[in-house]
Order: C-alpha cells, then sequence, then structure tokens
C-alpha cells in the first residue's frame, strides 16, 4: 500500500474579501472560506495516482472549526481520510511553527511514501511551508512540479521553473509541490459529498501533537504587523453617452489625446 | 550588520548587492555560481564565495557553511522558484524566519520590516523578522544595482562534496524565448461574462485588430467556460500593457491584481456598479453588443 498524504488549507475566498474604507484593511475575518485551489490541485495529483491502484490518500490541515467544511469538500473529492489540527491557541503562527506543527501531524499520521502540496497558498504566499516540512522531516523534494506521474513502476515529475523545465526521476519517500498547470481538479459529485461525511475524520489539538502552544509562540520568527490594501490611483472619468457612437467617439479621442493609441 | 546575498540569475544577484552595499557598507559577502558571476561581483569590495555546481543541495549546504563562518545579520535570496525553495530549507535547517518576495526592507531594532504582496497580490503585509540571521527572498527590479564599483574584494573558491539525491533531473528543457503572450504585451482587449456566446467573442476580435491587441479574458472565460486559453488575474496572467480595454468584466479581487500595472484601464460594462469602475481610468457605461462593434468602426475610420 502506497500512502500519500496531502497538505490542504482553507482561506478567506478572495472575491469576498472586502476593504474597510477608512482603514484600508481588507476585511478577512468575515469572509468566507474555501480550500486553496493549489491545495485542491495538490490533491487531484494524489488522486489520479491512486487511480493505479493500492494507494491511500489522506488530508492533512492546519485550521479551526470552519476548517471542517472546507476539508469535506476534499474528502468528497476523494481522500479517504482527514486529520485537522484545530487549537485556537496554534492561530496566527508563522510558517516557520506552522511547519514544526505539520511536521509533528505528519508524524502522529503514519508513515507517508509521497507527500504533495500546493506551491503556495493564495492569503499568505510565502511559498515555504512545503518545503520546510520536506526539510524537517528529511525528505528529498520536487517543487513547483507541473506533471507527476507514476509510469513503470518510477515517479516522474516535471518541475516548472524560469527558465526551464526540469523532467526528474523520484523514488519515494519524497515531497512535491505543485504549481497551477498540473491539472484541473475534479468537481465532487453529489453522492460523493454525502459519503465524505462518513470518511475517518481526526482532529488533534496542541496537546495530542505533544506541542506547547506557548512555546511556538515565544519562538516564532516572522510577525506580520500591518495589511494595507493600496488605493487604486485611477482617473475614474466615466463616459456615458445617449448615443453610443457619441460615447465611443468621445471614448476614441480621449484616448488619442493621451497617446496611448498608436 | 553583515548581509549574505545569492541568485543564480546575475542581473538579480547584482540589485540585491544594490541593497546590500546600502544597508551594510562593505560588510557583504555573496555566494556565486560561475568564474563570471563571481568576478562580475567581486569588483565591488565583497567576499565572494564561488562553488561550481548548482545543484539544490550545493547551494543549501554553501549556505549553511557560509552563514555558519560569516554569521550574517541578514540573507537576502533572489525570488526565483530555486532561490524561494532554497531560502525555505536552510531557514527549516535555522529555524529562522523567513519572509518571501519582498519588494522592501529596513533594519529595525533588533530585526527586519518587510513589505510584501499577499492576498492574490492585493494587499501589502508589513512585516517583522525576528532573530539572526533574517532570511529574506526578494523578486527581480525591487533594487537598484550599485551606481560603482569599489575595492576589489577577495573571491574564495568552495569545495563541496557533490550529494547523491534520489532525486535525479533526467532531462533539462530550455523554455521557447519570444513566446511573451500577454505579459508582455503593449496593448490588451480582454473579456468578461458580459459574452453571453463563444461566438460573440469575434467582437473582441475584431476590436483586437483595430488596436494591435493581444486578446485575454477575466477567469471564468477560461478556467470555467474554456472558451480562451490564458486568463488574465491573480492565478492566470498578470499584465502591464499601455492600453487594457475591460470588456463585460465585473472587476474581482481575482482580475484586479492581474491588471494593476496597466498603463490606462478602460472598461466597457453596461453595468454602472461594477467594481472594475473602480480600477478604471475611464468607463464606458454600455452594452458591450453595441459598444464594441460602435467602437471597432471608430478606430478603423480614425486610421484611414
Amino acid at each position: 500500500m502506497t500512502r500519500i498524504a496531502v497538505l490542504v488549507k482553507d482561506i478567506p475566498d478572495l472575491n469576498e474579501v472586502k476593504v474597510d474604507v477608512t482603514t484600508r484593511r481588507p476585511m478577512v475575518e468575515g469572509a468566507k472560506r474555501r480550500l486553496n485551489d493549489l491545495d485542491k490541485r495538490a490533491l487531484e495529483a494524489a488522486l489520479r495516482i491512486k487511480e493505479s491502484g493500492g494507494v491511500e490518500v489522506i488530508t492533512i490541515s492546519l485550521g479551526d472549526n470552519r476548517t471542517k467544511s472546507s476539508i469535506l469538500e476534499a474528502l468528497a473529492m476523494g481522500a479517504d481520510a482527514a486529520y485537522l489540527v484545530s487549537d485556537p491557541s496554534l492561530k496566527g503562527l508563522d510558517a516557520n511553527k506552522t511547519s514544526q506543527i505539520l511536521k509533528a501531524a505528519l508524524r502522529k499520521a503514519g508513515d507517508f511514501d509521497i507527500i504533495i502540496a500546493g506551491e503556495l497558498s493564495l492569503d499568505g504566499m510565502g511559498a515555504q511551508v512545503g518545503p520546510r516540512v520536506a526539510e524537517l522531516l528529511g525528505l528529498p523534494q520536487i517543487t513547483y512540479a507541473k506533471e507527476l506521474k507514476f509510469e513503470a513502476g518510477k515517479f516522474k515529475a516535471t518541475r516548472n521553473l524560469e527558465d526551464v523545465d526540469e523532467v526528474i526521476e523520484a523514488e519515494p519517500p519524497f515531497l512535491v509541490t505543485v504549481v497551477r498547470e498540473i491539472n484541473e481538479p475534479r468537481i465532487p459529485s453529489l453522492m460523493n459529498i454525502m459519503k465524505a461525511k462518513k470518511k475517518p475524520f481526526t482532529e488533534w489539538n496542541a496537546e495530542a501533537l505533544g506541542l506547547k502552544a506557548d512555546d511556538l509562540k515565544a519562538s516564532s520568527t516572522v510577525e506580520v504587523v500591518d495589511l494595507q490594501v493600496p488605493e487604486v490611483k485611477r482617473k475614474h472619468i466615466v463616459i456615458k453617452a445617449e448615443k453610443v457612437d457619441e460615447a465611443v467617439s468621445k471614448l476614441v479621442s480621449i484616448l488619442t489625446e493621451i497617446g496611448v493609441l498608436e | 550588520m553583515k548581509t549574505l546575498i545569492y541568485s543564480e540569475n546575475v542581473e538579480l544577484s547584482l540589485q540585491l548587492l544594490g541593497k546590500a552595499l546600502q544597508l551594510s557598507g562593505a560588510d557583504v559577502s555573496a555566494l556565486t555560481f560561475s568564474a563570471s558571476q563571481a568576478k562580475e561581483l567581486v569588483e565591488y569590495g565583497v567576499t565572494v564565495y564561488n562553488v561550481k555546481d548548482s545543484t539544490t543541495d550545493t547551494i543549501k549546504a554553501a549556505l549553511l557553511q557560509i552563514i555558519s563562518s560569516e554569521t550574517p545579520d541578514l540573507v537576502l535570496v533572489g525570488s526565483t522558484r530555486r532561490g524561494r525553495e532554497i531560502a525555505s530549507r536552510v531557514a527549516a535547517i535555522l529555524n529562522a524566519g523567513y519572509s518571501a518576495d519582498c519588494y522592501d526592507i529596513q533594519p529595525t531594532n533588533g530585526g527586519f520590516t518587510t513589505k510584501r504582496l499577499t492576498y492574490g497580490g492585493s494587499v501589502i503585509a508589513m512585516g517583522i523578522i525576528k532573530g539572526k540571521p533574517a532570511i529574506v527572498s526578494a523578486p527581480p527590479r525591487s533594487f537598484q544595482k550599485p551606481e560603482t564599483q569599489g575595492q576589489r574584494g577577495r573571491i574564495v573558491e568552495l569545495d563541496l562534496p557533490t550529494s547523491s539525491s534520489k532525486i535525479k533531473v533526467v532531462e533539462t528543457r530550455l523554455k521557447r524565448v519570444g513566446d511573451a503572450g500577454l505579459e508582455n504585451a503593449k496593448v490588451i482587449v480582454s473579456a468578461g461574462r458580459g459574452f453571453k456566446k463563444r461566438e460573440d467573442l469575434r467582437l473582441l476580435e475584431e476590436l483586437a485588430v483595430e488596436l494591435s491587441a493581444k486578446m485575454g479574458c477575466s477567469r471564468p472565460i477560461s478556467a470555467d467556460l474554456g472558451w480562451m486559453d490564458q486568463w488574465v488575474g491573480i492565478s492566470g496572467k498578470k499584465v502591464a500593457p499601455r492600453l487594457y480595454v475591460a470588456c463585460g468584466i465585473s472587476g474581482t479581487i481575482q482580475h484586479a491584481a492581474g491588471i494593476r500595472d496597466s498603463q490606462t484601464i478602460v472598461s466597457i460594462n453596461s453595468d454602472e456598479s461594477a467594481g472594475i469602475h473602480e480600477l478604471s481610468d475611464y468607463s464606458l457605461i454600455g452594452d458591450i453588443y453595441t459598444v464594441l462593434p460602435a467602437l471597432t468602426k471608430a478606430l478603423r475610420e480614425r486610421a484611414k
């Protein structure tokens, strides 16, 4: 049996994040949460390997009670079981500590042949949890994979780097992070959504993992002190006219005047 | 204050050097991967550690060795995909704080304050890194190359054992260059959900011809409907044209972050309250089905 762990995170839905007009801060707390798109693609990559048979796919997350509904989506997509580290005292930790917690959770969840993660989560955009976890577990890693295949008893991956594509052959155990191009995640059927609720779901707090939240907080290395949505400096000129032709010719003459037309 | 810099990209390593010299005076060391890169950087009076191969494991080992001997306060890494992986790994080994993709960095009380983009590029996060070393990666063009060369520094050749990783690179394929597409387009016309049928995209095509524009679209048109290959947005292409014309696009955060660097943004949308107007220099309130043919015609006549 090949065991694959996928790191999945729920993040605020970016289409729902509104901005406080006086402070220019994003109102992140109120937004609906959903699985990070790249993590869904990481899961999809695992599920495609699972199709070759003899594979178990589990998910590992760090979150809170709101994370549960997002994880149900992962189970509905086809993960066999989910593990969630949920503890209010572990909220707001940096990538350094997050990686240490995920390492502890992965150890407790058993041995894995492959760990897959998204290259980054769209909220924090640090792209460091995957590589850090691999390093903490002493695993080789393949980052930024746009292809991951199991063929003739071998794992093959293609890394999407700025200047080159790198084709990799690897023997488990290893960790992979994936980019958007790797696949299109499946949309679970209604029946699978129903079934998801019956799949094994394990929750751990800090204590269950042998972690002391106070120690983790005290040794935090990066602290976010402010979030600001930059003001868009645009001209905001509205062109309205009774007749379409008038509006259009007004627009064309403005664009000619400011020199953006050739 | 001491700074160690590294990027496998020569141009980017010079930009990092510019920032490092500004922060640390001459107390800068650099890791390089070729004799020519070492030669270029050493003219700025810094200590250059050169290694002959640039596999990830070698870079990691070299960085750890230099960090332990030089004890830098700051390790500044070029934010390429390779660079971000290595920065994370070194940070994990050293239990150190690392901030990725920072376009600004300032020393503060016993640490560094950084600025970086989060939430898909729409939110600036200001953070503080504590502890030593602080690790920061910075994307291209965040900092300027140093203006003048200094006294010649010294080059130290590092000899590191080659690793025997279970990860084997079996092929390296150079990417096609010149296939720049949307990212380098000067003019872009872009379609949103205002288009009701795929066939209607010909209205956009005709406009694109008159403007010598590339065509783009919002995420749903490509990812959900599959009408076009590439979309503009956080998860798609980030663009910076001279002129961006958003046709029937509502203007989500997703799309906003992708078009922010455009010089002039024109939107055509019948919904006066659509978010795209907030992002636009010129908003033409109207139905794309009548506005686009009229605009195409007007531009054609102008060209005559």
